[in-house]
């Protein structure tokens, strides 16, 4: 358990059953008063941000979370599947839980997962992935503003915005942090 | 932020200022140990411990005791700059050890000890080169020429927090709305008297004769920078213990270290005549005549922020 006085920026705890990280920490004494602990603190599940204020004695659960190196291997009706590349364990995670990430995961690749307890609750994914079009259909020509784009379909089914060139069976290379087209991949 | 140098030079001059000060009005310097044996059973004040081969000795959290026996002994004007150490606090303003300056005045109470305050803050920002009594600190001009603004905890509350407390208001609600909604809405052009504070908020000061709902105790506030906390002192040896026994049962009750009841000090309020006491935060008072908003920057070698930030 931490007590108030171990409160400092970039802490974890538990509140309401949910971890949290502390984001911005001040701490006030008004004169001859208890000590006070202002916190803004992220709800590391949903990514809300709360304000709180403790007190002396107050007792916080320390949020027990792990990384685990993990390959992606499939997904089917259950949900995602991932296998532990030290203990080669697997485990699986809901689409609500893997999040936008599952526009980008494909076989075999490799993620970090974030475990709460034994709960996987987010994936850290390579900056960029290299993903094959499966679906381009021609861009309308005529308008031909420069920086025109089309709508293309990748093989985890995201759609996105490319340029007028790329064509069915192209390997894009990705930003996983904004979702967009970087580049048409080499090779 | 200037460099270090620079800011030890300012302090320096600070320091300088506030001796010759306290010196030209007859006031006596004194230094009383570090390492001391009792401890006032405040509230919300947990000292260092110092475990010795016969039971513990503490880093004094502030000269008081110690200084009111002097009074005792009949020096009847008295300053003390040093260290005090707080274990717990850290943050902007604060710091686990930190630079105090604590005076005293027999025959006097809490207004000698405002008008001690007007003075010296002119008197040090003239020694700093504000020699129009003006000071900038974090953006705002700061006259310290004219009288400081005297405002009661009543009217405070009543105007910000939207209550007025009374005598012995529930702490965390008038701790909270002290910190958070009070203090930020304190004048900046000029420094602030918070006084007549609960009675319930007095651990070592007198009551008002006139109305014992109130403690005639004083906080100079420069915008929302606390700066020094003062009282007229309780020389009521029953009284105080009284008060000090109340705070070991708190203490005892939340688990908290309990500290011996200092009995020399006790025993000497009995010879203690009727006097004021202030204590200053000397580091706050070099953050505001070198316009610094971390006490950090005006301290040598603090300990640092990273042992207290948690690994990410």
């Amino acid at each position: 358990m931490y007590d108030s006085s171990d409160l400092r920026k970039g802490l974890k705890i538990v509140i309401d059953g949910e971890p949290h990280i502390i984001t911005d920490f001040q701490f006030s004494k008004p004169g001859k008063g208890q000590a006070l602990y202002k916190c803004k603190l992220k709800n590391l599940l949903t990514g809300y941000t709360i304000d709180r204020t403790y007190r002396s004695g107050d007792k916080f659960e320390p949020a027990d979370l792990n990384e685990a190196k993990m390959q992606f291997l499939y997904k089917d009706a259950d949900g995602f599947h991932f296998m532990d590349m030290r203990t080669f364990e697997q485990i699986d995670m809901t689409e609500d839980q893997v999040g936008d990430a599952r526009n980008f995961l494909k076989e075999s690749m490799e993620v970090t997962i974030l475990f709460f307890g034994p709960s996987p609750i987010s994936i850290d994914l390579p900056t960029f992935v290299d993903l094959v079009v499966v679906d381009a259909p021609p861009g309308v020509k005529g308008d031909t503003a420069t920086g025109a784009t089309k709508t293309a379909t990748l093989e985890t089914g995201y759609v996105i915005q490319v340029p007028l060139f790329i064509q069915e069976g192209d390997t894009l290379k990705i930003d996983t942090r904004t979702g967009q087209y970087v580049e048409r991949a080499k090779g | 932020m200037r460099g270090l140098k620079d800011r030890l030079a300012a302090r320096a001059r600070v320091l300088q200022a506030i001796r010759a000060f306290f010196d030209r009005r007859g006031f006596i310097e004194v230094q009383t140990p570090v390492l001391v044996d009792s401890i006032a059973p405040e509230p919300f004040i947990e000292a260092f411990l110092v475990p010795q081969s016969r039971g513990n000795s503490f880093l004094a959290p502030s000269p008081e005791l110690n200084m009111k026996r002097l009074l005792a002994k009949g020096l009847d004007k008295i300053y003390q700059l040093g260290p005090v150490f707080r274990r717990g606090e850290q943050g902007k303003r604060h710091l686990p050890e930190f630079t105090m300056l604590e005076w005293y005045r027999a025959y006097e109470d809490y207004r000698g000890l405002m008008a001690d305050c007007e003075d010296l803050l002119r008197y040090v920002a003239r020694a700093t080169g504000h020699e129009d009594g003006r000071v900038s600190y974090q953006g705002t001009i700061v006259d310290l020429k004219g009288p400081f603004y005297r405002l009661t905890v009543k009217d405070a509350f009543s105007r910000f927090a939207g209550w007025v407390p009374g005598p012995n208001p529930d702490p965390d609600r008038f701790d909270e709305d002290l910190a958070f909604k009070v203090e930020p809405c304190l004048p900046r052009d000029r420094p602030t008297f918070l006084l007549d504070y609960p009675a319930s908020c007095a651990s070592l000061s007198r009551l008002k004769a006139s109305c014992p709902d109130i403690a005639e105790r004083v906080e100079l506030y420069i915008g929302d920078l606390e700066i020094a906390n003062g009282f007229s002192e309780l020389v009521d040896p029953e009284e105080q213990e009284r008060r000090f026994r109340k705070e070991t049962k708190r203490r005892k009750r939340k688990g908290l270290p309990v500290y011996p009841m200092p009995a020399d000090f006790l025993d000497s309020l009995k010879s203690m005549p009727p006097s004021a006491g202030m204590a200053l935060g000397v580091d706050r008072l070099v953050m505001f005549f070198t316009d610094s908003d971390d006490i950090r920057e005006v301290a040598v070698f603090p300990i640092p922020y990273e042992k207290f930030e948690a690994q990410s």
